[in-house]
């Protein structure tokens, strides 16, 4: 089950041009698996599994791995059926993209039909050849059974703020419908989903309905949405805690300080205990992101010491002054260790 | 093109699924689904007798299940032990995440 939809940042990709739309763009799928156009069944399942190995969306971390894994699909879904490869490798050879026609008996031949390639992408042509005679039967969905719709996978990468506000996003999607015919089309999908607030990194949601559409009274698919959060300026991220670096003064952590500090819903005042240390964590309660129920997440101010560049004669005359009558040894630690 | 804004649900909301509800969610036929909960790959939240319940991570579960099983053309054992590799890198990559966080931006 592969997702044909877009993610919303990356919508759509080719859209048939009315004016060529007798044509169709060729795909080379032995090149796409990288084997011989006369490769054994073997040969092409080996190649197959190796690239699922490496670019399967469940088990890749490459970038591309949604896009290359569909492709790769739709390639070894064709060619690995002895009667649809037999229909591919009528085409004869092109350039990948090449806008070409197939022969006019080919559909008759491989369809049982004639076949209009309108609006039609060569993965989708496949498909419905193949789905006909899995069906048992060549003359269009008239007495098949419900079909159900495919489910889709898509990533929404939301801001942090949107997470925190709540957001209406737009999906602009192209999914796989099937007309009177049984044919197979690809219609541009567009809509409004409002994301509630409180979604985080690695959360599912789900749009009933919103998959591809069934087939003679089969149900809808359904949409699922994985939020991605984009990475913050200033804050990290872990469930629903947020991490914030909070830069101090020497003189602030030592003494103890009242600082205002940033958070998603406005600035708060933040009171820095005295001899605060760096990487000593202070909770902001409940000022993280919220959850769908409960309370929300906390927000953690993460102190950091820093020390100003280049000091003033004056500041640099005070730290001598500090540094005479100081008793305090930071490396206390040290003591009695590495001496031979 | 009319705009229709759409309300979506999040898994946890299903509240309790049965048996045919997670079916029918995840494409799995009951068959399938009762071969991964013997492999322990979907855990039914409540199991008394023949009235097994499942949260909605379990739509997660299945859902993966299916489609490592059309995908690499694996049988139920084999989709349990990926299953469960998937499961143990997730939980690393969230203790990573964790760790990450916590660390000051200059150290990373």
């Amino acid at each position: 089950m592969q997702s044909r939809a877009h993610s919303p940042q990356a919508p759509a990709g080719a859209v048939a041009n009315p004016a060529e739309k007798a044509f169709m763009k060729y795909k080379d799928y032995y090149s796409i698996l990288g084997v011989e156009r006369g490769a054994s069944a073997d040969v092409i399942k080996n190649a197959y599994r190796k690239l699922a190995r490496k670019y399967h969306p469940d088990v890749s971390k490459e970038k591309d791995a949604e896009e290359r894994f569909k492709d790769i699909a739709e390639a070894y879904k064709t060619l690995k059926d002895p009667e649809t490869r037999a229909a591919y490798d009528q085409l004869g050879s092109h350039r990948p993209g090449e806008e070409f026609q197939a022969p006019p008996d080919w559909a008759e031949h491989f369809g049982g039909q004639q076949f209009s390639f309108e609006d039609l992408d060569l993965g989708d042509l496949f498909e419905t050849l193949a789905g006909r005679r899995r069906r048992g039967q060549r003359r269009g969905p008239a007495g098949m059974g419900p079909i159900p719709g495919q489910d889709y996978d898509v990533v929404a990468r939301i801001s942090l703020e949107d997470a925190y506000r709540g957001a209406l996003i737009d999906l602009n999607l192209e999914m796989p419908e099937y007309d009177a015919e049984g044919r197979m089309h690809r219609v541009q999908q567009q809509f409004k989903a409002r994301i509630p607030k409180g979604a985080t990194e690695g959360q599912r949601l789900r749009l009933p309905g919103k998959g591809g559409k069934g087939l003679n009274g089969g149900r809808d698919g359904d949409l699922y949405l994985h939020i991605e959060l984009q990475p913050h300026r200033l804050y990290r991220v872990n469930g629903h805690d947020l991490y914030l670096d909070l830069p101090l003064a020497p003189w602030e952590a030592a003494l103890g300080a009242s600082v205002e500090v940033p958070t998603l819903g406005g600035r708060v005042r933040l009171k820095v205990p005295p001899a605060t240390q760096t990487g000593q964590k202070l909770r902001l309660s409940k000022h993280g992101l919220p959850r769908p129920r409960g309370e929300p997440g906390d927000l953690y101010a993460i102190a950091q010491l820093v020390v100003p560049g280049v000091p003033t004669d004056r500041e640099k005359a005070l730290y001598e002054q500090l540094a005479e009558v100081s008793i305090f040894n930071p490396r206390a630690n040290f003591e009695g260790e590495g001496s031979r | 093109m009319k705009l229709e804004v759409t309300e979506v649900l999040w898994l946890e909301e299903h509240g309790e699924l049965t048996l045919s509800q997670l079916a029918e969610l995840s494409r799995l036929s009951e068959a399938d689904l009762l071969e991964l909960i013997e492999f322990g790959v979907i855990v039914p939240a409540k199991s008394h007798a023949a009235r097994m319940r499942f949260d909605a991570q379990s739509i997660v579960a299945a859902r993966t299940a299916c489609r490592l099983r059309e995908d690499f053309e694996l049988d139920a054992y084999g989709v349990a032990l990926a299953i469960t590799l998937l499961d143990r890198i997730r939980d690393l990559e969230a203790q990573l995440q964790d760790l990450l966080a916590r660390m000051p931006h200059g150290l990373r």
